[in-house]
């Protein structure tokens, strides 16, 4: 079905963008854009949300070309999922940026790249064209380069050397990965492609093809041999920034992982188990770097790079279950990792540090927000009622029920090893006395009481809607049951696009 | 001519990957640029090189009657050209700011310990 709705956050976020810029350094008033640009593409995004889920996947060929030819959007359930949550979470860092972040950031545009970075995350959801998701990619890139060496200062910019060198590699290996595809099919609409790719005679090019967008997507969404750019770059940014990175970026590669390898290549033995292997050794080298971090960000990154593989590991197996899983994991992992950054500005505005061993006394002296700060943290560890726990039930059953056990033991380890960081960092940040050298600075008790709020606020939005996930699961598992399904049978998706008479 | 292009881009790659390895930050740059000339090569050759009619089809005819030269592979390259130009722009430009911090050309250099800040 045809519909123009489906582009409507894209455009919300693009016109606020190019507002901001013409109210270049008035600052408040791209304070007061912001939040009402990211609020209108939220409920923009819950519109379509319903649409999609009521009526079944939408379309829309771009300039009526029509679907093999020209360029197309698909809002299926994933997509608007996905593209919900990036504007839930937009949001919430968008309030979070209005005091969190220093004045010289937002004289120099903070607030005009962060929504082309939100419009680009957008477009790379709803598009069904892969060159056009390249395209989106680069988007999302050169935004994310310029946040991420906003301010200029010596670790930012070596943070953003790293970052960059490897994501325009990755951007290079998709690309390669496309030339060759197009060489191969003469198609670039991802529904064509799935059709045209299964009459292809030699299969095994398609295999090597595959591994170029496995090598792609991986750096994107930094699995095990190379992640090595996260941890060493996601600690410079501002927390505002290192929030819409942590919770979003990442989860991009993931999406591109699940979308090309359920629709073009479904996943043969070799490359199910070479995932796998890779599912394994992300989780274990990531929860093995969470354990010796003492600073907070930091301590955050690894902890990105250890529930990547959970998510890896459900694709790896690529069952209805553990696809249920890897859906149900992303939807928490987005709004739980985000907060986790915005939480690390929170700690920052109290005490002027994000070092463990400078740390202490929060819980004392602020025993509202450090609540507020435990669910979510309980949700990250996946205490029973909370968002985290159930995607692992549906990872945990369908590992046993292949006999993955090596699987299951990294599962297992991930979990304990995210429980025992998370409950070491609370007691340093937050039960432990704080240290007697206290020569650092609370920003955060004298500020007006309206600012205060703006900051606890956004954190608040997302461990509501983290409990949400949690206490109203059976809703979720719907929904990530009728994504696995679409995952697992494509013809809907294809059909959707390219008309029911094939 | 396919063969020409074909050994043309196999270098370029081989000597991208070959700069990416070196420690400058400078062949760095230098390395990623030439694999992504090298890419555009690839689509370009990938998409099958005749000397075929421009793809414009007669009014008295509903599909194409000739050999035509396939159009996409031009609009991609022409695509990944401007994005490449705009990523290698602002590479420069970082490269530039942090030689200009820390006047070295090293990429094992980049590791100072932790400051604090927003």
């Amino acid at each position: 079905m045809i519909d123009n709705h489906i582009l409507a956050a894209i455009f919300v976020h693009l016109i606020t963008a190019i507002l901001q810029l013409i109210a270049w350094r008035k600052t408040i008033t791209q304070r007061y854009l912001s939040v009402g640009g990211t609020f209108l593409a939220l409920i923009v995004a819950i519109r379509l949300f319903e649409k999609v889920y009521a009526e079944g996947t939408l379309t829309l060929n771009a300039s009526n070309w029509e679907a093999p030819f020209g360029i197309v959007f698909v809002a299926d359930l994933l997509a608007v999922t996905l593209v919900l949550l990036t504007s839930l979470a937009g949001f919430a860092v968008s309030i979070f940026s209005t005091t969190g972040l220093s004045r010289q950031r937002m004289m120099y545009g903070y607030f005009p790249i962060f929504h082309f970075l939100l419009m680009g995350l957008i477009g790379a959801f709803l598009t069904g064209d892969i060159f056009n998701l390249y395209v989106w990619f680069e988007v999302i890139i050169i935004s994310s380069f310029v946040l991420m060496t906003l301010g200029g200062r010596k670790a930012q910019l070596e943070g953003a050397i790293k970052y960059m060198a490897l994501n325009i590699l990755a951007s290079m290996f998709f690309l390669t990965g496309i030339g060759i595809l197009y060489g191969i099919t003469g198609s670039l609409n991802m529904a064509d492609l799935a059709l045209k790719i299964q009459t292809v005679k030699n299969q095994n090019l398609i295999g090597i093809t595959s591994i170029f967008f496995i090598l792609g997507f991986g750096i994107k969404s930094a699995v095990f041999p190379l992640y090595y750019w996260l941890p060493s770059s996601y600690h410079t940014p501002p927390s505002a920034v290192a929030a819409t990175f942590g919770g979003l970026l990442t989860k991009v590669g993931i999406y591109a992982m699940l979308r090309v390898f359920s629709l073009i290549f479904i996943p043969d033995e070799f490359t199910k188990q070479l995932l796998l292997v890779i599912a394994v050794l992300t989780i274990l080298t990531g929860s093995l770097g969470a354990l010796v971090k003492t600073n907070v960000r930091r301590l955050f990154s690894y902890l990105i790079v250890c529930h990547i593989g959970f998510m890896m590991g459900g694709l790896a197996m690529f069952t209805k279950i553990a696809l249920m899983g890897t859906i149900f994991y992303l939807i928490h992992d987005i709004m739980v990792k985000t907060n986790m950054f915005l939480i690390a500005g929170v700690i920052r505005q109290l005490r002027g540090s994000m070092d463990m061993s400078k740390l202490g006394g929060i819980y004392g002296e602020y025993p509202k927000i450090s609540l507020l700060i435990a669910i979510v943290l309980f949700s990250l560890v996946g205490i029973p009622p909370l968002s985290g726990f159930w995607p692992k039930i549906f990872l945990f059953q369908e590992a046993f029920g292949q006999g993955q056990y090596v699987f299951v033991g990294a599962l297992i380890i991930g979990s304990l090893v995210t429980l025992y960081v998370i409950a070491h960092m609370w007691s340093e940040v937050f039960w432990k006395n704080a240290p007697e050298q206290s020569l650092l600075e609370n920003k955060f008790a004298p500020m007006p009481l309206f600012k205060k709020i703006l900051l606890i606020l956004p954190v608040a939005i997302l461990a509501g809607a983290s409990l949400y996930i949690g206490l109203y699961a059976e809703g979720i598992v719907q929904v990530a049951d009728r994504i696995s399904n679409d995952l697992i049978d494509t013809t809907p998706y294809i059909e959707a696009v390219l008309g029911p008479k094939r | 001519m396919e063969l020409l292009l074909i050994l043309v881009l196999g270098l370029m790659y081989a000597a991208g990957v070959y700069l990416i390895l070196r420690r400058s930050m400078i062949k760095l740059l230098l390395g990623i640029m030439m694999m992504g000339n090298g890419t555009n090569i690839l689509i370009f050759v990938m998409g099958s090189i005749t000397r075929g009619a421009p793809p414009v089809i007669n009014s008295n005819h509903n599909i194409f009657q000739d050999i035509y030269a396939d159009p996409i592979p031009q609009a991609l390259i022409l695509t990944a050209i401007v994005i490449s130009f705009a990523l290698s722009a602002f590479a420069i430009v970082l490269l530039k700011r942090a030689y200009a911090l820390l006047q070295k050309d090293d990429l094992d250099d980049l590791n100072t310990p932790e400051e604090e800040d927003i």
